[in-house]
């Protein structure tokens, strides 16, 4: 059904399958399960951001910490199984649980309080960053069977590989959805940013849900940040850079209102693809610089925005509500 | 303590029973020692002027706020709500006026928020919805609930809020202002859910602005003056004119019949509006104002006075009617264009809509002059500091010197300095909403003082106010106000307290 | 240099200097090197010296940022902008003929109007400040590199050496920019009707409606300011190295900016603006990094430093910690409501 809910995500979908279909019949070999396979591991990590920002954003904030956390839980991760000679796997929990618990800390600090969401964020999207270059300044391998065994798994669905780090993004982009649908806490989320001072009163507990979107936000983020190590084998502190900004617009270009309340948490995966699409696209254009890449998010992402607007405006008239 | 043995004769025992129930906050006393009951099965109006007490009491009762001293008693057992979610789950629901619901989420989602049925430990939409229908039933909505919530009107929603408020064990409804944003039609069918709820056993608070409707709907009344409780009344015993003076706080024997200000022959009509008015918000008005003539807007809290003074000054556009300023047809659709026209405004909410509070005396005075002269002829500081200083001088503005920030002024010097924002512009027609509200004795006297000055000087003054007596020493003509409209219209020796009082319980 | 009466009245303004003051105080005392300043050769050496000389482009940028903040909103494309515009500004020498003053004029022109741009979503069209300008932060390196054509752009330019790192009376000359900027901006703010109207609609924008105020158009001003101060900087920080390194050109810059008018006092929430503090709080800035880089701490605790100054602060003002305060300062004057 076509209402003021569903337009922006059905619009987001169209977009993909236009420039999918587009570079399928422009290019040899951007059709089909191998580039699919490729498209889903290589904007794993981005997707899995996106998932923990598209919470944050519904309940009407923002996060800006989350391209420096996946640096430090990098960082971390190779601090652990190098210096510390850890297990991968006890790394891999360790990390998660530092990355929730400062997710949890700027959550706290948002919904005590009362600061806003982005001026937080970005304090914390500095401490993570430095906390990186504390822990390695340096490029560092992280060496183990365990993470190689990881990087290495897969299933082959035709010429596609299915690979590690894209199940665990398909994995946690399915909790996501169904802990947005079909959960208290999900609801409670939309309910705040829909109409925060309402929600109050209808007795949703703002500073909880506020600290565990936040939390979970840390969550997805510090994931986000495992699989980059596991992807790559290694850490370096430049990774992660303007990533926030790539989750954010992945959010909103899969149809979630920036002002918080309305959109899908599924959109977030349809954002992440049409990101990698477009680099696809210039990748296989060749002429293009990479750097366009950047200026078509940003083009697209201006179009939303001014989408949305008129998607709103429009509901308004058509629903002719009083005063 | 002592207990109020009056009220407490009714033979069965009342549902809820306030008792000495005391708010303060910062050293005003919003809620006195109130005591009264409620019914079960009535529909109990809830009365009084701004700063009666109303919503204080409603928020200490629904746990927004912690009580400073008395009792509750809720089906004879103390009831302590430490929010209204909890106020809720022990039987006590509130509807306020802005309809709390979330606008974005489904009507389904906004019934069953913090209650959905689960299965497995997750949400049923299922089950969600069936519940969402059955509550619709409850208030005879028959509507889809996977819809949107504000694709609705706010009638609709309204009524859905009342089905979440239900829910399935409430005893006690709060209303707080529903009709405010409603048509006769919506009334009606608002006032037949409430008919049949009170057959179901359900005791409703109305708290309304309209008197019409409480003569309409209600049992019985009570009326809160000043955070004190006046008294509880039978409806059908209560004559209105009763009833208002109940509200405004004087017995008919101190209501003055004198008469003040003598009217001036209108020979020069400034300001005229024909049939001015906005849907929902204004029924059509016709009301003109003299050079030098002082026009009293009267009428109780809610009935039109604050949107017909939006409405003339731009902040909310009409949709019927014209206006003509100094023999010049007008269009105003914004405060902008009402200033260029030659208009100024005090607006009610000084907080809100007058001061800013950051700025300084000066900053906070010369703001609409200088906004009218636009920023790039700026007012040279000499000129500033001059006209500033002669404004403290004449208004007797009380303040240790012009660079002070306004916010940290008493009421009655903030109200002094919007008033002399507003003189600074020269306008023809000055608007006053509750000029005198909130202010000490001094700052009140002061300002009457400057008011009869300047129609003296032949500027048009409007002034709304809910002050009887000091309307009736100031105004040369009075417009009364009622549930929207203008009802009646006195001009000159026909102006007494006795005479407005009658006009509005008419 | 503002309102001198002003000063004397309001603590608040005390607290950023006090603090600059004490920090070099501090530094002075552990090392005395830190505060000594040598004039040789026609110009003055020492660390004080490269604190100002360091801090030009943070302060000048921090300017844009107090006036946008004042107006309730906020720039985050300000390290983009200085990276397209100090883009613009190498092309166009190594590119073209044209004359240093053209140069300037243009680079400065193409901040103004990315500044507008940014102006017509967040005051005409309605986006929230935040997200509006998001969009020019996301694809702002992009253009920026679009420009260049990916590469780093190195140019051999005379007027832009002194830009960088010339010498007029003894003071460097960007330290001459910066200064006539502020003086500039002070004037325009104070000596027309701008500023007290930026303050108006930032503190509250309901009753500047009231009064007649059009708010849109100040908004819009606010940003094309904060735009053209963005190039100002860009032009400086290529100036300075003789090159357009367009990946690290300005980055980090936006929150540099924005916590040096937090320390200056201005609320986010719009209102007031301090703009001479607000150079003091660029100041403390560059004198902590600075103080980090000597020191021999590791440079990296330097984003940890800045992390923690800002949110230090964040709690102080924050709204829930006044609350506190004034509650504890209302039990001990024994205030009983």
């Amino acid at each position: 059904m076509i209402s003021e809910r569903t337009l922006p995500l059905l619009s987001a979908i169209a977009v993909l399958l236009i420039l999918y279909g587009y570079g399928s019949f422009a290019y040899n070999g951007f059709f089909g399960l191998r580039l699919a396979g490729y498209l889903l591991t290589d904007n794993a990590f981005i997707i899995v951001t996106a998932v923990g920002m598209a919470f944050v954003i519904l309940s009407g904030g923002i996060d800006l910490s989350v391209g420096s956390m996946i640096a430090f839980i990098c960082a971390l991760m190779a601090f652990l199984v190098v210096k510390l000679n850890l297990h991968p796997l006890w790394a891999i929990l360790i990390s998660v649980l530092v990355g929730t618990c400062f997710g949890t800390i700027m959550g706290t600090i948002i919904a005590v309080f009362k600061i806003q969401p982005f001026i937080v964020t970005l304090a914390g999207m500095f401490m993570f960053r430095g906390l990186g270059y504390v822990i390695n300044t340096q490029q560092v391998k992280i060496d183990h069977p365990f993470m190689t065994t990881l990087s290495d798994f897969g299933v082959y669905i035709g010429q596609g590989e299915l690979n590690f780090v894209a199940m665990v993004m398909l994995v946690l982009l399915a909790v996501g959805v169904i802990v947005s649908k079909y959960t208290r806490f999900g609801h409670n989320v939309y309910a705040i940013g829909g109409d925060s001072n309402s929600a109050a009163l209808l007795g949703v507990n703002i500073t909880g849900t506020t600290i565990r979107v936040y939390a979970l936000s840390g969550f997805y983020a510090s994931v986000a940040g495992i699989l980059f190590a596991v992807a790559t084998g290694s850490a370096y502190p430049e990774v992660g850079i303007a990533v926030e900004l790539d989750a954010i617009s992945a959010v909103v270009l899969g149809g979630t209102l920036l002002t918080g309340g309305v959109g899908y948490v599924f959109g977030a995966f349809i954002g992440g693809m049409t990101f990698g699409v477009i680099q696809q696209l210039i990748n296989f254009d060749g002429s293009l610089n990479a750097a366009s890449t950047r200026i078509v998010i940003g083009v697209l992402l201006l179009a939303f925005i001014l989408m949305q607007k008129v998607i709103l405006i429009w509901a308004r008239k058509v629903t002719a509500k009083p005063v | 303590m002592n207990m109020n043995v009056a009220t407490a004769v009714d033979e069965a025992p009342p549902l809820l029973s306030i008792q000495n129930l005391s708010k303060g906050f910062a050293g005003v006393r919003a809620l006195d020692d109130v005591s009264f009951s409620i019914r079960k099965g009535e529909i109990h109006a809830l009365l009084g002027e701004n700063g009666a007490g109303k919503s204080t009491f409603i928020k200490v009762l629904t746990g927004v706020y912690s009580r400073d001293a008395g009792q509750i008693l809720f089906e004879g057992e103390a009831f302590h709500a430490n929010n209204s979610g909890h106020a809720q789950s022990l039987g006590v629901s509130t509807v306020y006026q802005e309809v709390n619901l979330i606008p974005t989420m489904t009507v389904t989602e906004n019934l069953t928020l913090l209650n959905q049925p689960r299965r497995f430990g997750l949400i049923s939409p299922r089950k969600a919805e069936q519940r969402a229908r059955e509550m619709l039933e409850r208030v005879g909505l028959n509507i889809d609930p996977s819809e949107q919530l504000d694709h609705f009107s706010i009638a609709v929603q309204q009524l859905i809020a009342i089905a979440r408020a239900l829910g399935t064990k409430a005893k006690l409804l709060i209303l707080d202002e529903p009709t405010a944003s409603l048509d006769a039609d919506e009334v009606s069918r608002l006032f037949e859910l409430m008919t049949e709820l009170k057959a179901q056993g359900i005791s409703i608070i109305f708290v309304t602005h309209f008197l019409d409707q409480v003569y309409r709907i209600s049992d019985r009344i009570t009326v809160l003056r000043n955070g004190q409780y006046v008294d509880t009344y039978n409806t059908a015993e209560l004559p209105q004119s009763e009833l208002i003076r109940a509200m405004v706080g004087k017995s008919l024997d101190e209501l003055s019949k004198d008469t003040g200000a003598e009217s001036r022959a209108v020979q020069d009509t400034l300001f005229a509006i024909d049939q001015y008015g906005k849907q929902r918000c204004l029924e059509p008005v016709d009301l003109t104002v003299a050079r030098g003539e002082i026009v009293g807007l009267a009428g109780m809290l809610g009935s039109g006075r604050t949107e017909l003074c939006n409405l003339i000054f731009g902040v909310d556009s009409v949709d019927s009617g014209e206006m003509t300023l100094a023999g010049q047809s007008q269009s105003i659709r914004s405060p902008k264009q009402a200033i260029d026209a030659g208009m100024a405004y005090c607006p009610e909410d000084r907080k809100v809509d007058g001061i800013v509070a950051e700025l300084s005396v000066r900053e906070n005075m010369i703001l609409a002059l200088q906004a009218k002269r636009g920023w790039l002829r700026p007012i040279p500081m000499a000129e500033q500091k001059a006209m500033v200083e002669e404004m403290i001088d004449r208004l007797s503005i009380k303040t240790p010197n012009m660079n002070k920030p306004i916010g940290e002024l008493s009421g009655g010097n903030q109200q002094k300095v919007i008033l002399a924002r507003w003189l600074l512009t020269h306008p023809q027609l000055l608007l006053l909403d509750e000029p005198t509200r909130g202010i000490d004795v001094g700052a009140h006297h002061d300002i009457i003082e400057i008011m009869n000055e300047l129609c003296e000087q032949g500027m048009s003054l409007l002034v709304a106010s809910s002050e009887l007596e000091e309307l009736v020493v100031f105004a040369h003509r009075v417009a009364i106000m009622k549930d929207r409209r203008k009802v009646k219209e006195l001009t000159g020796s026909e102006i007494s307290q006795q005479s407005i009082v009658a006009a509005i319980a008419q | 240099m503002m309102n001198l009466k002003g000063l004397s009245i309001n603590p608040k303004i005390w607290g950023p200097i006090l603090s600059l003051v004490a920090i070099i105080v501090i530094m002075g005392i552990i090392d005395p090197g830190f505060v000594r300043i040598e004039f040789k050769d026609g110009r003055f050496y020492g660390s004080l010296i490269d604190v100002l000389v360091r801090a030009t482009p943070t302060a000048i940028i921090a300017l844009g940022m107090a006036v946008v903040i004042g107006t309730r909103g906020i720039d985050l494309s300000v390290g983009s902008v200085v990276a397209i515009c100090g883009a613009v500004a190498a092309m166009l020498i190594t590119e073209t003929d044209l004359s240093f003053a053209s140069v300037m004029v243009l680079s400065l022109a193409a901040g103004g109007v990315i500044g507008m741009l940014n102006g017509i979503m967040v005051s005409y069209i309605g986006i929230q400040p935040i997200i509006a300008t998001l969009i020019l932060m996301v694809s702002g390196r992009g253009i920026a590199q679009l420009i260049t054509g990916g590469r780093s752009v190195s140019f051999d330019s005379v007027a832009m050496d002194i830009i960088g790192s010339g010498m007029f009376l003894a003071i460097p000359v960007r330290i001459w920019i910066a200064a006539g900027l502020l003086l500039l901006t002070i004037l325009v703010m104070r000596k027309t009707a701008i500023g007290l109207f930026i303050e108006s609609v930032g503190a509250n924008a309901r009753a500047s409606r009231y009064v007649g105020i059009e708010a849109r158009l100040f908004k819009m001003f606010a940003y094309v300011f904060s735009g053209i101060c963005a190039a100002l900087a860009g032009v400086i920080l290529i100036a300075d190295v003789g090159i357009a390194e367009i990946n690290r050109l300005g980055l980090w810059l936006e929150l540099d900016a924005i916590l040096a008018v937090v320390l200056a006092g201005g609320s986010l929430n719009g209102g007031r603006i301090y703009l001479g503090l607000t150079i003091i709080g660029a100041l403390i800035i560059q004198t902590l990094t600075t103080i980090i880089f000597s020191s021999g701490v590791p440079v990296e605790y330097n984003l940890i430093v800045k992390a923690s100054i800002i949110l230090a602060v964040l709690l102080v003002q924050s709204p829930t910690t006044q609350a506190a305060i004034k509650d504890l300062n209302m039990k001990r004057k024994g205030v009983r409501t």
